[in-house]
């Protein structure tokens, strides 16, 4: 399906999936307004957003089946498998969230069904931003989803941690805004255009790669992504707010926020920046910085959701490795191991967020001890996401870390690769003793895990969670290909690196 | 048929969560000696001179060049065939050292069989990285949850070692076979293409080589990086360290045999690398002896003889004639078998006393004769008196390496007196002396239950020990092709350069 999108009806024909989302963000704002004050209209709410969701999932589907991809003038959003895909994980993030959310809110008597209206309009700036073909595009999807997490944030009034990080959350988001918005501006003054693609002929026909202004200008452009992903050293934000959100949210922002950061950077980054190699450099050193710092400083959390702040932390290191390679093949790793991330950590936290009561601030690692003999459907799931953030073998996780390690081999960044392997050796110091606790010490007191509520939907999606981190451990092939086919869309595929792979050679069995 | 030995243990491992915990034990028994079934007739068809045989070979993940390849030849058959003799014996071996939490247990071990048979059979890079890790799961659980007092300190430093290791190797393994698709344009982590398309790597070599060496050295374990090994070994339960040093280590000297030198053969034979690594070896050999002799905790004594008897091995590959090589594969099999036995024994005693402190017995061959026997006919084995399986494979690593490396092998002949310097004293601490233990005089002799374990590892010794001729028969052919390629291989490069 070919769309001009200088024609109107093509337009809202590519706008489709957002457009549903704002008429369900609507209709659920309008619900909730006027039903708000039980426990039913709260449920209601919850699944008027999931329907919504799936809408919004399936009008993707419709585009991406349709094979829709933009023809003619480049336009303000873009229509391709990257961000069809893209947006197929940030709605099924929100799914999920939603779906752990249902049992969390009643347990912590947070009667707000505006939280479901906000993670819809939330969804839909990560959209705008997976697809925004345009900096202006990009940063208003990246406003609209920032607002509504910064209250999302602060949603449990009573709590002042959550007040604390909402605040937090918001000082330093509107900071690393204006350096966006400046950076923006300087790449504008330089090139005359917003548009990516435009921006990318520009630095091409006129030679820009080293004039200072369009340096300076994507500089403060990775300043503020940095910022919202949670590189180091732009990173100082993310542990205390991660810390003093609700659960749910917490897992919300560690994968869909930085999903759709990520998502919008290699857009950025590919489509207008191709031709500019400096900011290789740059994200270089973030990773290698992000990585090594994120590690170290998740050895030394003792409790649970601080420890995962900084794992997610040091995620955002690897993520970043598959950005530094400026490959198709490094954005395909990027959309699997997303993929993987976002799937272990929200099962993580929706773990989590069933053992605790106040926000879960204070469940140390060794409050986890003897879970197994209690919960050991519990404790399983929570080990294998344990192991797949540490990248073990037969889990989505160690696929997705493999990937990386390939577009960063292939890209002949031995050095990534390296420091890559040998934080994840680190990240072992944090991860096991999670699963040192749960099986190999006794319970402190008896009836210690007795509270641990997961709720039935929560307990679906952790199932859900832990049976796709197993599938795709072990036959990844289907994921692969969409991985691998979407990101051609984004960035040239590896230079020096042969580019399909033949079957090897046959050995005739006996 | 490989398949079916990776297979059935990693299901039988999930049957065994669903039947009653009393019935564990005899499940995870009947699973394993099926397993042993299964695996036996290859003893009777595989060809010694067949090369690589039983292939399987499909495809995984097309996009990557990855495939499902497993076989076996020389090398791999013996340890493929000791695994499955250990296993049964450490199931009913733990029979009643192991109270708690018993399926988990049992299905644990059952797993660790199937990543442990899984890494001798695998020839594909990507398969063979991916068992080589799933087995350290199943170790780590046993070390951690039903292992001595100190267990979680062992279990995490046993676990961190490895993953160091085997995380650099993995970096190595992509960049080997990107380097080579960079020549040929095919991305495949297959053995057999990456065995023979070998690549012009240069001083990049080194690099990989030296990511290979730390992998497998730390699980061989070669001095200095041996010093999990006493720790893992003394908390594990008497299976975890019967496992550990029966198959566990070999892994390291197969990672050797398998990959490290024949993908870098002119690295292997560069004189200053051969040279580190032999003295290294005898630094293990020797080391590891007199570190031994001076232990107090009898499960340590046998840990820290492990790190000697490994040093032979390695010495027996670097030494590259067919004797040392074909020793140091019979090594690796009698290490097995009487280290395994050795550990037996140590939790036998340990089971009745609950010390493992050599001071805490003496005199006990009155009162526990049979054990007595058993214990005295298989230290010597592992010191390698003649006529036992411990004396033909040393002898024949000496004899290989006097060829190529005389002063070497006369400091590693002087490894077996220290040998018995270590564990003849301790024996005699043990059995002998007088008994002066009101705790000893009342210990049961071995029950039917613990010979049934120790028996087929004692006819093991004796059989090896007279007439080994069936072994090196199969292992001859692997032996000399392993060295011809070698040798070729690093001419041709050496030539070429």
């Amino acid at each position: 399906m070919n769309l001009d999108l200088s024609s109107y009806a093509d337009l809202m024909t590519a706008l489709a999936p957002e457009l549903v989302l704002t008429a369900a963000g609507l209709g659920v704002l309008l619900l909730v307004a006027w039903r708000h004050r039980t426990v039913a209209d709260l449920r209601a709410a919850g699944a008027a957003t999931l329907a919504g969701l799936g809408a919004a999932a399936v009008t993707t589907w419709w585009l991406w089946w349709n094979g829709a991809h933009a023809v003619g003038i480049p336009a303000m959003i873009a229509a391709d498998d990257f961000r069809f895909v893209s947006d197929w994980l940030l709605l099924g993030t929100a799914a999920l969230t939603v779906l752990v959310s249902f049992h969390y809110l009643e347990r912590e008597h947070l009667l707000a069904p505006e939280y479901y209206v906000l993670v819809l309009f939330a969804t839909l700036g990560m959209m705008l931003m997976a697809g925004g073909e345009d900096l202006i595009v990009v940063f208003l999807g990246l406003e609209l989803m920032s607002v509504c997490v910064y209250v999302l944030a602060g949603i449990n009034r009573h709590s002042a941690p959550a007040a604390e990080a909402a605040l937090k959350y918001f000082l330093l988001g509107a900071f690393a805004s204006g350096f966006l918005l400046y950076g923006i501006a300087l790449v504008y003054g330089a090139t005359a255009t917003t548009n990516l693609t435009l921006i990318g002929v520009q630095i091409r026909t006129l030679s820009l790669q080293s004039n200072a202004m369009l340096l300076i200008g994507l500089g403060l452009l990775l300043v503020g992504f940095g910022f919202k992903v949670a590189a180091v050293p732009f990173h100082m934000w993310a542990p205390d707010v991660y810390d003093g959100s609700p659960t749910p949210v917490t897992g919300y922002m560690a994968t869909a926020v930085k999903a759709a950061a990520f998502a919008a950077l290699f857009r950025v980054l590919g489509e207008a920046f191709g031709s500019v190699p400096a900011w290789q450099h740059v994200v270089w050193w973030l990773a290698i910085a992000t990585m090594v710092g994120g590690n170290l400083i998740a050895l030394a959390q003792r409790t649970v959701k601080r420890m995962l702040a900084y794992s997610s932390i040091a995620h955002a290191g690897y993520l970043l490795v598959a950005v530094a390679t400026g490959t198709s093949l490094g954005a395909a790793a990027f959309l699997f191991y997303l993929v993987a991330y976002t799937l272990m950590t929200l099962a993580a936290f929706a773990l989590l967020a069933a053992k605790g009561r106040d926000g879960e601030r204070d469940v140390l690692i060794d409050d986890l001890a003897g879970l197994a003999q209690q919960r050991p459907w519990l404790a399983f799931a929570l080990a294998i996401c344990m192991l797949s953030l540490l990248g073990f073998p037969v889990t989505a996780g160690f696929i997705g870390k493999w990937y990386i390690l390939v577009a960063a081999t292939a890209a002949h960044e031995p050095a990534l690769a390296t420091v890559l392997v040998l934080t994840s050796v680190v990240s072992a110091g944090y991860y096991l003793p999670v699963i040192m606790a749960m099986y190999m010490k006794p319970e402190p007191f008896a009836q210690a895990h007795v509270g641990m509520q997961l709720g039935r939907l929560g307990g679906a999606v952790v199932a859900l969670s832990v049976a796709g981190l197993l599938f795709f451990g072990v036959r990844p092939n289907r994921l692969l290909d969409l991985a691998r086919t979407s990101a051609a869309a984004l960035m040239p595929p590896p230079a020096a690196a042969p580019g399909v792979a033949a079957p090897g050679p046959t050995i005739p069995g006996h | 048929m490989l398949t079916a030995l990776i297979a059935w243990p990693a299901l039988a491992a999930l049957l065994l969560l669903l039947v009653p915990t009393r019935w564990a034990k005899h499940v995870a028994l009947a699973a394993s000696l099926a397993e042993f079934a299964i695996a036996l007739p290859l003893w009777w068809t595989f060809v010694p001179a067949g090369g690589m045989q039983f292939q399987l070979d499909v495809p995984w993940i097309p996009a990557w060049g990855i495939r499902y390849a497993v076989g076996v030849d020389g090398i791999s058959l013996f340890l493929v065939l000791l695994t499955t003799f250990l296993v049964p014996l450490s199931v009913l071996g733990s029979y009643s050292y192991i109270t708690t939490r018993e399926r988990g247990f049992y299905a644990l071990m059952l797993l660790l069989t199937a990543g442990m048979l899984g890494v001798f059979v695998s020839l594909d890079l990507f398969l063979f990285y991916v068992m080589w890790e799933v087995m350290l799961i199943p170790m780590y659980f046993i070390i951690g949850v039903w292992g001595g007092e100190n267990r979680l300190y062992a279990a995490i430093k046993f676990f961190v070692y490895t993953f160091f290791g085997s995380l650099l190797m993995l970096v190595a393994i992509l960049a080997l076979v990107y380097l080579t698709a960079q020549r040929t344009g095919v991305i495949s982590f297959s053995y057999a293409y990456l065995m023979t398309n070998p690549g012009a790597l240069g001083p990049v070599a080194f690099w990989l080589f030296g990511a290979f060496f730390l992998a497998f050295a730390i699980k061989v374990p070669m001095f200095p990086f041996h010093t999990w090994l006493p720790d893992a070994h003394v908390e594990a339960p008497t299976a975890g360290s019967v496992l550990l040093a029966g198959i566990l280590l070999k892994m390291g000297t197969y990672g050797f045999l398998r990959f490290a030198v024949p993908f870098f053969p002119q690295v292997a034979l560069h004189p200053a690398v051969q040279t580190a690594i032999v003295v290294l070896a005898l630094v293990g050999i020797i080391y590891g002896g007199l570190v031994a002799m001076v232990q107090p905790d009898f499960k340590k004594l046998i840990a820290y003889s492990s790190v000697a008897h490994l040093g032979f091995v390695m010495l027996g590959i670097w030494a590259l004639t067919l004797q040392s090589v074909q020793g140091a594969l019979l090594v690796m099999i009698n290490h097995g078998i009487s280290t395994g036995a050795l550990f037996f024994l140590a939790g036998m005693l340990y089971e009745r006393r609950h010390s493992r402190m050599i001071a805490a017995f003496g005199g006990i061959a009155r009162v526990v004769p049979l054990l007595a026997a058993v214990l005295t006919l298989v230290s010597l084995s592992s010191i390698g008196l003649p006529a036992t399986n411990g004396f033909v494979g040393e002898f024949l690593i000496l004899l290989g390496a006097f060829r190529t490396y005389p002063v070497a092998a006369t400091i590693a002949a002087g490894g077996v007196i220290v040998a018995a310097m270590y564990l003849l004293p301790a024996l005699q601490r043990v059995i002998y002396n007088p008994l002066d233990k009101p705790e000893n005089e009342r210990l049961p002799d071995l029950t039917p239950r613990e010979l049934a374990v120790l028996l087929p590892l004692v006819a093991c010794i004796v059989w090896i020990g007279v007439y080994p001729k069936p072994i090196l028969r199969r292992t001859e052919p692997a032996a000399l092709q392993f060295i011809q390629s070698v040798r070729a291989s690093a001419a041709a490069m050496t030539a070429g350069r």
